[in-house]
């Protein structure tokens, strides 16, 4: 194996849990392969691979929810078989998924209470509930509501769930995609506490520097297969990135004598409820996007990036026509149809369901967003050719993979369906493109792609909004970044003076209080 | 050895095709085992039922004459289906169509009115149609009253407006006190197709509903927009449709397609307006929208075959004393499987011999 550094030594002569060839069978399809990892206690084991990789597949059968087709797990030397997630907890290992479940309408006890399969009386669960969270640092009031929790602090519920069950073994999935840099060294600080009582943890994640950072041991997976087992602090982030990858990542590049232009997208004083009770409102929300330029939005998720979007694409469109003016017309009032006629084009974070209708064909979800423009209808009827057209263009320009000329959009894999959503809007040569997400959970070479399109994009004129979680991808391609906050905006900022920190503190809402300060220096 | 449902990658077109096929076939062995236990002999029962309606002309021009209404029917519940809006109400449409057309038949019996009040008519019962089915419509868009129960409710009104009228200020003076309307004058009754015979000018224009709703579902942006609601409402507000107004838009054509199949059944094979002009048609023709695949050419086929139960249903009543109900038992079977079988288009059954042999855990 290439590259491969001997791993960090360990305790014991037994590991807690190994996975000999275990292999997992979708139809034809191999989502695992004759997988052989060894967990030791008090080791942190991290877990990397692009998407599709096939980590979440063998997480998932480790903790019971789903079985292997071939090959066996063993823990403490015993062959262990498992039949759901409860015998999983029983006997001690617990999982931290990505995407939380919790009810928004129950208090945090309560959704602790629901997770666990113990007989013991609620107040006694609530009592060692508040002391589990108090003895590792993650504070929580028992008392609150899910839905008025941020998602750092929604987060430590999962982990205090697990924590409760005293578990031998924590799997975590990409726990710090939904945190400010701040909120991960935090993080990090009860990972290493809980790795020196003796535990051992599998940390899933893409982000090589934090995994180089914190991890003792890391497995590298690709197409379904380990590809190595080697001590990442040995390594580096470019080495750890070509095993994941399997070769050389392209880099973007931006054109070197990019010019900004006039104001194409202005946003003034921009104020909008939140239609569903627990969403978040925008407040006074301003800033001005020029021609050639590309502007990034940071923050945590649920910040009121979904509702700006929602706004600036006219999918809720606001009172005053004046609060959004697309290349000199008034546009607030206008519905997402005659924005996308003035010239506008969106990428929604959901590729399925919202980007495209999963089970239509991709020439039906080429006629979704360009039926406005582009000839695609003629007398209300459907030009079959001009989307049929339209899917060939983007499959050629954007190399999007697919079985079939026209296959529906649910086939295709994430990192192709982006790049046809993507290739979908920039052909129709927008002037605004507004994009939420663009590489989220996309391979790393999709995400390249994707981001030197929107490079391009910029390049020819055209004003460019990213909102996106991922500060690399924000520093890659930005111009310029702005942090959303519990519904504000702070004023941009050059991206070469934006430091993790200063982002970091914006994202938690620091320095909201010296909001003036910020809009002087915007200003 | 297990047997699992695994979920397709993309949605089996064969299958779509022969789901229903499978779901009569299962509804035949049901429907076997079911005349068993009455005591008949299911193989001549199921002849009953299914041959002896083809083989001759009057009974294959009755089938045709049941399937109008159904047809015309299912086709407007289809895109009501297809856009997420449930219509359960057609009976109730065809039932105020039926009324709003007979309004001017009843006004101008006796009359020298001319040729156009027929068109005239179609018209009426359309439009009577289209606003009764706004009602549940607007409720739901305004309100967000569910339009499966106020739809459904509706029936019942529009069944007992019909009854006051026919029994109070529309009954025939000369029709010696029984609920109807004077027979329909010659310029309001629908044409006869062949002299003698029962095919009228419905089944042309049933058959016109069917290309209609082929091109509309098929070519044009309002057909593409119905089914984006239904299939995927957040993409569909994405490409900027409106839900509202395709709810109200399909509300609308599936009552006028009720209605105006209402008022023919009235002008057409009974000649006047009386209680009990429907066996139903507005409820058989869900399982016959969902039997068709929600397709207009599905949707024609599946009504000629609905249409043939009735008739055969009559057939097995007088050869062979099997009750009437027996056929609403049949069409409820059906429906059930072709519910069922659907699932298929998008999940495959697979048999899976495990190769490890399931242990209860290391002890």
């Amino acid at each position: 194996m290439p590259d491969s550094t001997p791993a960090a030594p360990h305790t014991g002569d037994t590991p807690l849990l190994q996975t000999i060839g275990l292999t997992k069978r979708y139809g034809s399809f191999l989502a695992n392969e004759a997988i052989d990892i060894d967990i030791w206690p008090q080791q942190i084991h991290a877990l990397l691979g692009e998407n599709g990789a096939g980590k979440s597949t063998l997480v998932k059968t480790i903790y019971g929810l789903i079985q292997p087709s071939e090959g066996e797990m063993r823990w403490q030397g015993e062959k262990m078989v498992l039949s759901g997630p409860s015998e999983a907890r029983g006997r001690g290992i617990g999982m931290v998924f990505q995407h939380f479940s919790l009810f928004d309408n129950l208090t945090v006890a309560e959704n602790v209470a629901l997770g666990l399969d113990g007989r013991e009386s609620f107040k006694d669960m609530s009592a060692r509930l508040e002391e589990v969270s108090r003895l590792y640092g993650l504070p929580l009031d028992p008392k609150r509501e899910v839905w008025q929790l941020s998602v750092g602090e929604r987060q430590r519920i999962e982990i205090v769930r697990a924590l409760m069950q005293n578990p031998k073994f924590l799997i975590l999935d990409e726990p710090t995609a939904v945190l400010t840099p701040q909120e991960a060294d935090q993080l990090f600080t009860v990972l290493d506490r809980l790795k020196a009582e003796g535990r051992a943890i599998l940390y899933i994640s893409h982000k090589l520097e934090e995994v180089k950072r914190l991890c003792d041991t890391a497995t590298i997976l690709r197409g379904g297969r380990k590809v190595s087992t080697c001590n990442p602090k040995a390594e580096t982030a470019a080495s750890l990135a070509r095993m994941m990858v399997g070769g050389e990542i392209k880099q973007v590049k931006a054109a070197a004598n990019r010019q900004t232009t006039v104001p194409r997208l202005v946003v003034n004083d921009l104020n909008l409820e939140p239609d569903d009770p627990h969403g978040v409102r925008l407040q006074h929300i301003s800033f001005e996007l020029r021609g050639g330029e590309i502007l990034g939005i940071a923050g945590v998720a649920g910040n009121g990036q979904d509702e700006l979007f929602a706004a600036l694409s006219g999918e809720r469109p606001a009172q005053d026509p004046g609060t959004i003016v697309i290349d000199g017309q008034a546009a607030g009032h206008l519905s997402i149809t005659q924005r996308r006629k003035l010239g506008a084009a969106f990428v929604p974070e959901e590729r399925l369901g919202h980007g495209t209708a999963p089970r239509m064909r991709l020439s039906e979800n080429a006629l979704l967003t360009g039926h406005a423009a582009s000839g695609m209808v003629q007398h209300g009827f459907v030009n079959t050719a001009a989307t049929l057209k339209t899917v060939d263009r983007a499959t050629e320009a954007f190399d999007v993979r697919k079985a079939k000329r026209d296959p529906e959009a649910a086939s295709l894999s994430g990192g192709n369906l982006q790049k046809f959503i993507v290739g979908r809007e920039i052909l129709r040569s927008p002037g605004v493109l507004v994009v939420s997400q663009p590489t989220w959970g996309v391979d790393a070479g999709a995400a390249a792609v994707i981001r030197q399109a929107l490079l391009d994009l910029a390049a020819s004129g055209a004003a460019v909004l990213v909102t996106s979680q991922d500060l690399d991808e924000l520093a890659e391609i930005t111009d310029r970044i702005a942090v959303m906050f519990h519904g504000h905006l702070s004023a941009p900022m050059l991206t070469g003076e934006a430091s993790r920190e200063k982002l970091g503190l914006l994202m938690g809402g620091s320095t909201l209080d010296q909001k003036d300060v910020a809009h002087a220096v915007g200003a | 050895m297990q047997l699992v449902l695994e979920k397709r990658a993309e949605r089996s077109s064969t299958i779509a095709l022969v789901s229903p096929l499978i779901a009569i076939g299962l509804t035949l062995v049901t429907m076997s085992i079911l005349f068993a236990m009455l005591g008949k002999n299911p193989i001549s029962a199921l002849a009953v039922y299914f041959i002896h309606p083809l083989v001759d002309s009057y009974s294959l021009q009755e089938i045709a004459v049941k399937a109008t209404p159904l047809v015309m029917i299912a086709i407007g519940l289809s895109l009501c289906y297809l856009a997420n809006a449930w219509n359960i109400g057609a009976e109730g449409q065809f039932l105020i169509g039926a009324v709003a057309g007979s309004w001017l038949a009843v006004k101008t019996n006796g009359t020298e009115a001319g040729p156009w009040v027929l068109p005239a008519m179609l018209l009426l019962g359309a439009i009577g149609g289209a606003l009764y089915a706004l009602i549940p419509a607007i409720c739901k868009v305004r309100f967000g009253a569910s339009e499966i129960l106020t739809s459904l409710m509706l029936v019942y009104v529009a069944d007992l407006l019909l009854d006051y009228l026919v029994r109070g200020p529309w009954r025939d003076p000369k029709g010696f006190n029984f609920p109807t309307t004077a027979e329909f004058d010659p310029v309001a009754t629908v044409p006869v197709l062949i002299e003698g015979g029962r095919l009228h000018l419905g089944g042309v224009i049933a058959l016109i509903v069917v290309l209609a709703g082929a091109v509309l579902l098929g070519k044009t942006i309002k057909g593409f927009e119905i089914r984006v609601v239904g299939a995927a409402p957040r993409a569909a507000r994405f490409g900027g449709f409106n839900s509202n107004q395709l709810i109200l838009l399909t509300f609308a054509i599936s009552g006028a397609l009720a209605g105006m199949a209402g008022i023919i059944e009235v002008a057409g094979p009974v000649g006047h307006l009386q209680p009990g002009i429907s066996p139903g048609y507005g409820f058989t023709a869900i399982i016959v929208a969902f039997l068709g695949r929600l397709n207009p050419v599905g949707i024609l086929i599946a009504g000629l075959f609905l249409a043939l139960t009735f008739i055969g249903g009559e057939q097995a009543q007088i050869a062979m004393k099997i009750p009437l109900d027996v056929t609403k038992v049949f069409q409820g079977i059906l429906l059930f499987f072709v519910l069922a079988c659907d699932s298929l288009i998008l999940y495959r059954f697979k048999l899976i011999f495990a190769s490890p042999k399931v242990s209860r855990g290391a002890h």
